[in-house]
């Protein structure tokens, strides 16, 4: 009887939905357990960060790592983990692109702490008290993490093995990952482990494959057709540039593909390459008859395009935040 | 706005249309500043968008994309392409906090040497005014 291997889990800057995917497996996990002790798990498990510097190099056959990394403690614990572990998994959108935190960006430490701390109108704090990283109180010195200007995805701060992106990673390539873990047939390093499609491949709406986008369209302005695919109403869908292997349940939910499975293999800049989509199939049909202030008009619809084209992957893409002056 | 600013330009130009009119410029000898690097493409509706950002966060302080007039794409409709995509991209350099100017798209035919040089002209000398982009990326890695 093989030895059980032991796997970790730990949470970054993270929304904790991760941990709930894990759990969403349901009686799989009595399959993982069977054959895997799980020595880390914050969210679930007792055990400090002064077990986990205790152990040996290596001692985590795999950890499961997911959130970005935006403060001292993270990067601290990111390092960590490297170390404890035979392999790191960047698991979940954050932890792969930086994912909804990584929208921090647009703003950066000082504009956050403001707002958070002083200028929120729900905020009372009269004497304008923030953060510290360290405080001499009367019982001792506390501290605190250090907060980064900037959010980064996990393979900025130190080397990772493999990818599971998804926000959260879907229990189809979760099981399809520890499967593999235990069978010992894991690809070459640096692979994400996700089919290399676009949505767009696996969409059962994806019927026309000339497609023609006759308006942009809020999802709330219209009733979206069950059926049709929702560029064809109108409806930003990234589908075109986001991988494939979440089974479209969004799209099974009537709602359009938001990109948080990242880009598809060949591309690096997910919001580039659908901004660049769009316009190839936004009103196809007239577009000789169009002013500049028409396609103005048409393209200002878009009142949010870093939120929309960039929602999971702003910490990684090719301008990764707002310019500082 | 530093001191001998000179301003770094990427120009992405169409090969039918504005790179021959950029050629026309040479031989009829028409001066105008050497800030714009110029890059032949087939159309400019092939210019990617994630080429142009990556432009700038390698260094350029302004990137322009020089297309066929409406109605005269050697392919029909890539310029069409062209003016929604550079629509959109500056709407995100609204929100990345890089000034909408520095991205500029222009219709210059084959004909119009004159037309090329007076707009680089222009367009250097207007980003020398705004300054240099310092899209200071800091850390790659932490």
């Amino acid at each position: 009887m093989p030895d059980k291997l032991k796997f970790g889990f730990y949470w970054a800057a993270s929304c904790g939905g991760c941990e709930v995917a894990v759990l969403d497996v349901n009686e799989k996990i009595l399959d993982v357990v069977a054959k895997a002790d799980i020595v880390l798990w914050p969210v679930a498990i007792d055990v400090k960060y002064d077990d986990v510097r205790a152990m040996p190099d290596r001692f985590m056959d795999v950890c499961f790592f997911n959130g970005s990394v935006r403060n001292s403690e993270q990067e601290e614990m990111a390092k960590l983990m490297r170390q404890k572990s035979n392999a790191l998994v960047a698991f979940g959108s954050c932890a792969q692109y930086g994912g909804i935190p990584g929208l921090a960006n647009l703003q950066g430490r000082k504009a956050i702490l403001e707002t958070a701390y002083r200028s929120e109108p729900s905020v009372e704090n009269p004497a304008g008290t923030m953060p510290e990283t360290r405080f001499r109180a009367k019982e001792g010195e506390l501290t605190l993490p250090k907060f980064f200007d900037q959010v980064f995805p996990l393979d900025r701060v130190v080397d990772v093995d493999y990818y599971l992106p998804g926000c959260p990673p879907p229990v189809p390539l979760i099981l399809g990952a520890v499967t593999a873990i235990f069978e010992g047939n894991l690809p070459p390093k640096g692979t994400v482990l996700a089919p290399a499609k676009t949505l767009c491949d696996e969409c059962v709406r994806n019927v026309h494959v000339a497609k023609k986008m006759p308006d942009i369209k809020r999802t709330w302005e219209i009733q979206a057709d069950m059926e049709k695919c929702f560029l064809e109403q109108g409806i930003i869908c990234m589908g075109p540039a986001t991988r494939a292997g979440c089974q479209t349940r969004c799209i099974n939910g009537n709602h359009p593909c938001t990109g948080c499975m990242g880009p598809s293999p060949e591309v690096t800049d997910q919001g580039a390459r659908m901004i660049s989509a769009l316009s190839g199939i936004l009103r196809v049909d007239d577009e000789k008859n169009l002013s500049e202030q028409d396609v103005a008009a048409l393209m200002n619809k878009i009142k949010d395009p870093a939120g929309t084209f960039y929602t999971y992957g702003l910490a990684s893409a090719t301008v990764n935040q707002r310019r500082r002056k | 706005m530093s001191e001998g600013f000179e301003p770094r330009i990427v120009g992405f130009l169409c090969n039918w249309c504005t790179y021959a009119g950029a050629d026309l410029a040479g031989t009829s000898r028409l001066q105008y500043p050497t800030n714009m690097r110029a890059i032949r493409v087939m159309c400019s509706g092939s210019v990617d968008p994630a080429l142009v950002l990556q432009a700038f966060r390698d260094g350029a302080d302004a990137v322009f994309i020089g297309g066929c007039h409406p109605g005269d794409c050697h392919y029909q409709s890539g310029n069409y392409k062209a003016l929604k995509r550079t629509m959109m991209v500056r709407n995100l350099m609204k929100q990345l906090g890089i000034e909408e100017e520095r991205f500029r798209l222009e219709w210059i035919s084959a004909a119009e040497g004159a037309k090329f040089a007076q707009v680089v002209r222009e367009y250097t000398e207007r980003i020398r005014h705004l300054g240099p982009l310092n899209l200071a990326q800091p850390a790659a890695r932490v």
